[in-house]
């Protein structure tokens, strides 16, 4: 099975260009971005209540940052207390070899996977395949995404892009002995009889993490299949892989993070599972994993938290709200971004990982509308932090700070000059009167090709009259 | 230096935040009726069973005929009990031709494909349940244990009337789960279900495809 997207296009904007030529995949996504903002819309019938829960969270979450180091450590010693064995991955490779070298000791063939982004986000599935070890993804959504070979499009939804037609297809095409049928219930227990069988006989079982616990060692896993709690119980291995920045202090601030999470995520009150999990099995007990292990993943997560600005970043829940909102987004889905994690999260989160080399043009598909921070259940200022980031990605290679790993990578000469320009006829009332008639007078000069501009738009062309000429007339009118 | 030094060290190094106070959920009050109350009660009722769960009245004498009627009706052959628990030994009187009453007292991985493939049903109790999301708080142990509520395709819970906090977090504080966590712990709130194909809501994707509460009343209190 390939882990390879199916999109074709090497860059974002063609990617995009082509995702909005698709006439059927706009229509699916835009259905369900209505769909999950008006059930989320109805979670919330209050708005004190949601606004008070907002700021709650934020500082819940603002805590957890501001103490990082010290929860680390507390987690890592209540967990090794508690039986979990904690490591520590500065790169996708060191998570990588982490996993392949608990798989070996355990002579493992097959690993089932409860739905976990920082998995994708180090392509896991990859390396395990190239070790002739098969991944399985158990969450329906990655697993019908996993058998198309593809990618998730959506964090909470990753098949979000498929209609039920098609998968119909798909399992008439990879599973032996389907015959095609396109009723949502008998797909889903398609999967579930698939899928099974696999719990039964998997060697590993690999989940994220929603909130590691610092004062309990608790790994706290929401969910609504039950994959989750068969991945974390069945096999006699668990292994949860998260990103450094998913530690809360407290046990009870979970109970109040998870009143937005599924909230904000899906509009559904609570999730049918939430799963605490402290430790291995104890002697005398029946089930459940004899070793428990948490991989603690940085991959460009200490860069953003070094930033005092650019740290509100890592307040994350991951409830994909702020995508589910997003006129880009709802535009383009989720593979144009070519990244882990596309939508407005996916912008403001990916320069740390893949540097502006990659990210930038993430960075720039944003309108500003400010939406994703009006829904965000932790108060990120994502508007703030997009212009932050193209200002960095734009600044003088020589000047930047090169905190930013690809500061100053998309600086651009003749950009920097015009925007000094600009500033010098905006800030000055009297050269921009003379700039402004100028423009207007000799408009019909302006060149009918402006770039990238003029490829979906038609050129601007300066007004004859401006807007000051034409007030006072208004004004006289009025 | 260790991956871990060198991260931990990158944290330590980035400049300091504005100090965050620790944040004080005190004021945070949960939107439900109060403590004892019927309207709570109902409340938990009618959150459970829009989660598409069922919910039975019954007592402390009669619950064990009711399960038994239920599990006819729903044609349960194996019905999957822990050990050592009163309400097991009360279950497994109930043995007969029809319905097999099965104890789990094995490590699992020696039975595996009979846990997947032979049982029907499955029985444990709750520790106590939460009205603001019509939640069951379920505590796994050696005598109940994880796999019991998890692999059998329904899913029977005894669930005292009383044991039932406003949410999450009071179940949290009154129980003090900080300073005595299980192994595993378990806020579940429906059958399992998924709604990743094309946001079709289906019951049964990869756990029980039916939660059955039996909501058990002391005898004063029962209506
Ligand atoms: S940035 Fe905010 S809205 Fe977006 S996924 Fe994270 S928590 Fe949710």
């Amino acid at each position: 099975m390939s882990t390879v997207s199916r999109t074709v296009a090497p860059d974002f904007s063609e990617r995009s260009r082509q995702a909005i030529g698709d006439e059927a995949q706009r229509t699916g996504i835009r259905g369900a971005m209505d769909f999950l903002q008006s059930k989320r819309k109805a979670q919330f019938p209050d708005p004190q209540e949601l606004s008070d829960l907002r700021d709650l969270g934020a500082a819940i979450r603002r805590y957890a940052l501001a103490n990082l180091p010290e929860l680390l450590q507390q987690l890592e010693a209540r967990l090794t207390a508690n039986g979990v064995q904690v490591h520590w991955a500065e790169t996708p490779e060191q998570a990588n070899a982490l996993m392949l070298e608990i798989a070996a000791r355990h002579q493992a063939r097959l690993m089932v996977k409860g739905k976990s982004m920082v998995s994708e986000e180090v392509e896991l599935n990859h390396a395990m395949q190239a070790a002739g070890i098969e991944a399985l993804e158990t969450d329906m959504g990655e697993y019908i995404v996993q058998l198309a070979g593809e990618k998730p499009s959506h964090i909470i939804m990753p098949a979000i892009h498929k209609t039920k037609q098609q998968i119909a297809t798909l399992f008439t095409e990879k599973l032996p002995g389907v015959s095609y049928n396109d009723n949502v219930d008998v797909l889903i227990q398609i999967g579930r009889e698939v899928l099974r069988k696999k719990f039964a006989a998997a060697d590993i079982g690999l989940s994220g993490v929603n909130f590691a616990v610092a004062e309990t060692g608790t790994l706290y896993l929401v969910e609504n299949e039950g994959n989750g709690r068969m991945c974390t119980t069945v096999p006699r291995v668990h292994v949860a892989i998260t990103g450094i920045e998913k530690v809360v202090a407290k046990l009870e601030h979970v109970a109040l993070l998870n009143s937005l999470l599924p909230r904000s995520a899906t509009g559904q009150a609570v999730e049918t599972y939430q799963n605490f999990i402290n430790g291995p099995r104890k002697p005398g007990e029946l089930d459940g994993p004899e070793e428990v292990h948490l991989i603690l993943l940085d991959n460009g997560r200490t860069q953003a938290y070094a930033d005092p600005q650019l740290r509100a970043t890592l307040q994350c829940i991951r409830c994909g709200a702020c995508m589910n909102h997003c006129p880009v987004y709802a535009r383009i889905g989720g593979h144009a971004y070519g990244t882990t994690y596309p939508g407005p999260i996916g912008a403001i989160l990916s320069p740390h990982l893949l540097g502006f080399g990659a990210a930038y043009p993430l960075v720039t598909a944003s309108t500003l509308c400010g939406a994703c921070a009006d829904v965000c259940p932790v108060r990120i200022p994502i508007p703030d932090l997009l212009i932050r980031l193209r200002n960095e990605a734009q600044a003088n290679p020589q000047a930047a700070r090169k905190a930013l790993r690809d500061s100053g990578a998309k600086h651009h000469l003749l950009l920097t000059l015009v925007w000094r320009i600009w500033a010098l006829l905006y800030g000055r009332p009297r050269f921009y009167r003379w700039f402004s008639w100028c423009a207007s007078r000799f408009g019909a000069l302006a060149p009918r090709h402006q770039g990238a501009w003029t490829h979906t738009r038609a050129p601007l062309i300066p007004a004859p009259r401006r807007l000051r000429d034409l007030l006072p007339q208004q004004n006289r009118l009025d | 230096m260790s991956a871990r030094e060198r991260i931990l060290a990158r944290l330590s190094q980035a400049s300091a935040s504005e100090p965050q106070p620790l944040p004080n959920l005190e004021h945070w009050q949960p939107r439900v009726p109060p403590a004892g109350s019927a309207e709570r009660l109902a409340l938990f009722k009618e959150l459970m069973r829009s989660a598409h769960a069922e919910v039975h009245d019954t007592d402390e004498q009669t619950w064990p005929e009711l399960l038994l009627d239920l599990a006819r009706q729903k044609n349960v052959r194996t019905l999957l009990v822990g050990n050592g628990t009163d309400s097991v030994a009360r279950l497994q009187s109930l043995d007969s031709e029809t319905l097999h009453v099965m104890s789990y007292q094995r490590p699992a991985e020696q039975w595996r494909a009979a846990l997947f493939e032979q049982v029907d049903a499955g029985f444990t109790q709750a520790k106590s349940a939460i009205a603001a999301t019509g939640s069951l708080v379920l505590w796994p142990s050696s005598q109940e244990p994880r796999l019991l509520s998890l692999v059998p395709p329904i899913h029977f819970v005894l669930l005292e009337a009383h044991a039932l906090h406003a949410d999450l977090r009071e179940a949290m504080r009154v129980e003090q789960w900080a300073t005595q966590m299980p192994t595993n712990a378990l806020v579940i709130s429906g059958p399992s279900k998924t709604a990743d194909i094309q946001q079709t809501l289906a019951y049964g994707a990869h756990g029980p495809k039916e939660l059955i509460v039996l909501l058990c009343h002391s005898r004063e209190v029962s209506p």
